[in-house]
């Protein structure tokens, strides 16, 4: 079945999504795999959508995509101040608690 | 005898202001909190408030006035004019309603109209006296809280709400007694007035308990109405059915707390160390308005004390008794005062016997009456000592000091210092002279003739204290701060107000109360005046109960009759409380009371009297403060030696001697010395003994419920706390790593969940 075979990959590129967002320590790399997640979330729309026969899921997948460009761009400014200020985009080394 | 059931009963007309006046307490306490909440933030500092507040009170309390007078002219002539009650369920314990409401008779409406109008007139006159006062809005909030509490014991129709007046009185009363708390005396006074006062309000709480549980019973069977309704009350004490001891003994606690408010001996000693507080206090709480509480609620609960104290019976009673002493020895202890408002204190613990003792010896209307005038010539006396202190005397109240020859400077509060001096002497046609000789006529005319020269003996008394302190106050030469000697005054409480300078006439927010109060002394004895003849009799016509039986509309359902046995029903006697000997079918709410023939001849002996002591005190006074040499004033006041030099000089100073000390120290030294020796040791005994406990519970209660249990509690949630921090504390790692991997988890548990749930 077609539906499946989105499902599956959107299923994929999330856990890459979320093993990106969990292991990597590169702040870029983060971001993109928030991409990635909220990509694969749109698969599953445009699956779902077809399948309906429907054009709900386009129109989400639409906004998605206009909302991540926007997460992006204010991620990356703030990736681009941490690294003005530190020098570094590691993210381990943003914490600043103690204790 | 008349018979009013058997006759057509004339409809009676209410109206607005009649079923409304319950609104003449409720808009000052609103007053009040607006005061205490927006006060300081007003344009006047609060004061507006409580004077408009005051003014709608006194509108209500005239439109109710007039109204009433109208109900009592649409009665006929020998019905019972029926009180105007509204009521309103309050609470409910113990399977008894408590309700409030008000009762609206010709005693609330005269006592009402009192209050509301001194009330007015005295904040006016505080908006000038008080100017720039520290604790200017504090003040006029007490003041109000004070109106809003007698009006609402005035219109109480139940014991409940009578108590809750009477105690906010005694609060308020505290509260500005110690107004300038900062001197040490004053919050003294303050403590000292309240403790006492309390001391007697036992008494009130007694009393209350007992009736209640006295006469619930009879009221809620046969009249459908609680043992706490004042009408309730005094229609069981009539009955015939109260238990002679039970209702004595309620007689004597409710006594007592008139005792303690009234200031009556033996209680009597707060009332003129509460003239520590401003002026404007002592006029409307300590002098007109609140001290007549206690003489009110005998007037309230009049059948009560009639029936427990055999009132009108050949012996005579405790309120007599209590009222002679304290007529005679409030009288006596005025002679030896420099202090001027402690004067006017002395001579209103005297007048309030004069009320007690008409109560006493069954003279009620008298008694009434003279709450009514005493209230308009002494508030004038105290506000007249007040503009005196405020622009002649540096805020000094030492006659003797700091006062003499003002009557040239003050004009106006000259005026009506006589004319309020010459009612409260009793000199005909003023005010004073109308009620104080009716009720000296009347216990004359009830048989009690010991009780009578008491009472004349009093006026002779009262015109000469009174005739010495207007002497010593505006006429001989000014001494001290009134002659514009200038003195520092280590109380920085007084220096804020006014500047000081010469003496001269205080502003018209002064004056003009004054003189309303002044016009007010000269005239309210028109009121009722018996010489001119039964036509002007207007407040007994108004105002005193009638005595006929009443087959009650509103008794408990239809049908609901019963039989009064009247106690003293003999053959032919009309001393029954009803005027009536055989039992008929109804209820009685006043006793049937006599009054006694005015005639010309008893009146002149007591004006003689009275212009006896004003002469003689007038010489004596001229004597010793006029003529004498000036520079031995203050030293023959305490100084032995310059005493005894004194004395070599004229014969007329044996006679200042045997004035002042010989006389006044031997009758009125043991007597003071006695009640300072009980006040020490056995009321401060017993107040001693309760702040001991009082410090004993505190310190257990500190130790043991407060650092144990309170602070146990606290500290141990305080730990819980710090306990559960410590645990989850490694989750907030400030890694984003981690966070985004907690974020994963709990979404995946949430879906893990949701798929369980729905699947």
């Amino acid at each position: 079945m077609l539906t499946s075979q989105f499902l599956l990959l959107g299923a994929v590129l999330f856990c890459i999504g979320v093993y990106g967002v969990i292991a990597r320590k590169n702040a870029v790399l983060v971001l993109m795999s928030i991409e990635l997640i909220l990509n694969s979330v749109n698969i599953n729309l445009l699956a779902f959508a077809l399948r309906n026969g429907s054009a709900d899921g386009h129109t989400f997948a639409l906004y998605i995509v206009a909302i991540a460009a926007a997460e992006v761009g204010v991620g990356l400014a703030m990736v681009l101040l941490i690294y003005r200020n530190r020098r570094s985009i590691g993210l381990d080394e943003l914490s600043e608690m103690r204790g | 005898m008349m018979l009013a059931a058997t006759e057509t009963l004339s409809p009676l007309t209410g109206g607005w202001f009649l079923n409304n006046v319950w609104l003449a307490p409720v808009v000052p306490t609103i007053g009040f909190a607006i005061i205490v909440l927006f006060g300081k933030r007003l344009p006047k500092k609060g004061s507006e408030i409580g004077v408009l507040s005051l003014l709608a009170s006194l509108v209500l309390a005239s439109g109710a006035a007039l109204q009433w007078i109208q109900r009592v002219g649409s009665a006929g002539e020998s019905q019972f004019v029926s009180p105007v009650v509204r009521t309103w369920k309050w609470w409910q314990a113990g399977g008894a309603d408590f309700t409030i409401g008000q009762h609206i008779d010709g005693l609330t409406v005269v006592v009402l109209f009192v209050v509301a109008f001194i009330s007015t007139l005295v904040q006016i006159y505080s908006l000038e006296y008080l100017r720039g006062d520290r604790r200017y809005t504090h003040f006029f909030a007490a003041l109000t809280l004070f109106s809003a509490g007698m009006m609402a014991m005035v219109i109480a129709e139940d014991m409940i709400l009578f108590l809750l007046g009477w105690e906010i009185m005694g609060l308020c009363s505290f509260m500005l007694i110690g107004h300038w708390w900062e001197d040490g005396a004053n919050s003294r006074a303050a403590l000292k007035a309240f403790f006492t006062v309390r001391t007697g309000d036992m008494g009130l709480l007694v009393g209350i308990a007992v009736l209640f549980f006295a006469a619930n019973e009879w009221t809620t069977s046969n009249l459908g109405l609680s043992g706490f309704s004042i009408r309730g009350i005094s229609a069981w004490a009539l009955s015939g059915d109260p238990n002679s001891t039970v209702i004595l003994v309620a007689a004597v606690a409710l006594f007592i707390a008139c005792i303690g408010k009234s200031g009556q001996f033996p209680l009597h000693t707060w009332l003129p160390d509460a003239m520590a507080g401003p002026t404007p206090v002592s006029s409307l709480l300590h002098s007109s308005t609140m001290v007549v509480a206690g003489v009110f609620l005998v007037a309230r609960l009049y059948p009560v004390f009639y029936t427990g104290l055999d009132i009108l019976g050949p012996s005579s009673n405790v309120i007599m008794v209590i009222a002679a002493i304290t007529i005679v020895i409030a009288a006596a202890l005025a002679f030896v005062q420099t202090d001027i408002k402690r004067v006017l204190a002395y001579s209103t613990v005297s007048q309030l016997g004069y009320m007690m003792l008409g109560l006493g010896a069954g003279a009620w209307l008298p008694a009434v009456f003279h709450i009514f005038t005493h209230a308009f010539f002494k508030a004038c006396l105290f506000l007249c000592a007040g503009s005196i202190s405020h622009s002649a005397s540096h805020h000094s109240f030492d006659m003797k000091k700091d006062m003499g020859g003002l009557r040239k400077h003050m004009p106006i509060t000259f005026a009506a210092w006589t004319v309020s001096t010459l009612a409260l002497c009793g000199v005909f046609p003023f005010s004073g002279f109308f009620s104080k000789d009716e009720i000296i006529d009347n216990v004359g005319g009830n048989g009690y003739t010991f009780f009578m020269i008491v009472g004349l003996g009093g006026a002779f008394l009262t015109a000469a204290y009174m005739t010495r302190a207007t002497y010593l106050t505006f006429f001989g030469e000014a001494r001290g701060a009134s002659a514009g000697e200038h003195e520092t005054h280590g109380d920085d409480a007084y220096a804020e107000h006014a500047t000081h300078s010469s003496p001269h006439e205080s502003g018209a927010l002064i004056t003009v109360p004054i003189a309303i109060l002044a016009v007010l002394a000269i005239f309210s004895g028109l009121f009722n005046a018996t010489p001119f003849g039964e036509s002007w009799e207007y407040l007994k016509k108004w105002a005193e109960p009638r005595a006929v039986v009443v087959a009650e509309p509103y008794a408990g359902g239809p049908g609901a009759s019963f039989v009064i046995t009247v106690p003293r029903a003999a053959e032919g006697d009309d001393k029954s409380p009803c005027g009536i000997a055989t039992p008929v079918d109804g209820v009685c709410y006043a006793p049937k009371l006599n009054h006694a023939k005015f005639k010309w001849s008893k009146a002149m002996l007591s004006l003689a009297i009275v212009f006896a002591g004003i002469a003689i005190s007038w010489m004596l006074s001229s004597a010793l403060y006029g003529r004498r040499d000036r520079r031995l004033v203050g030293l023959t006041q305490r100084n032995g030696l310059a005493r005894a030099g004194y004395r070599l000089l004229a014969n007329k100073y044996y006679l200042d001697d045997l004035y002042e000390r010989g006389v006044v120290s031997n009758v009125a030294g043991p007597i003071a010395r006695a009640a300072y020796w009980f006040n020490q040791f056995v009321l401060d005994g017993i107040l001693h003994g309760v702040a001991r406990f009082t410090r004993a519970l505190g310190r257990f209660v500190y130790r043991d419920i407060d650092q144990r249990i309170v602070d146990g509690a606290v500290n141990a949630s305080a730990d819980a706390t710090k306990t559960v921090g410590a645990t989850v504390q490694p989750i907030q790692s400030g890694r984003v790593g981690h966070y985004g991997a907690l974020l994963f988890a709990t979404a995946a548990v949430a879906a893990l969940v949701f798929v369980i749930l729905y699947t």
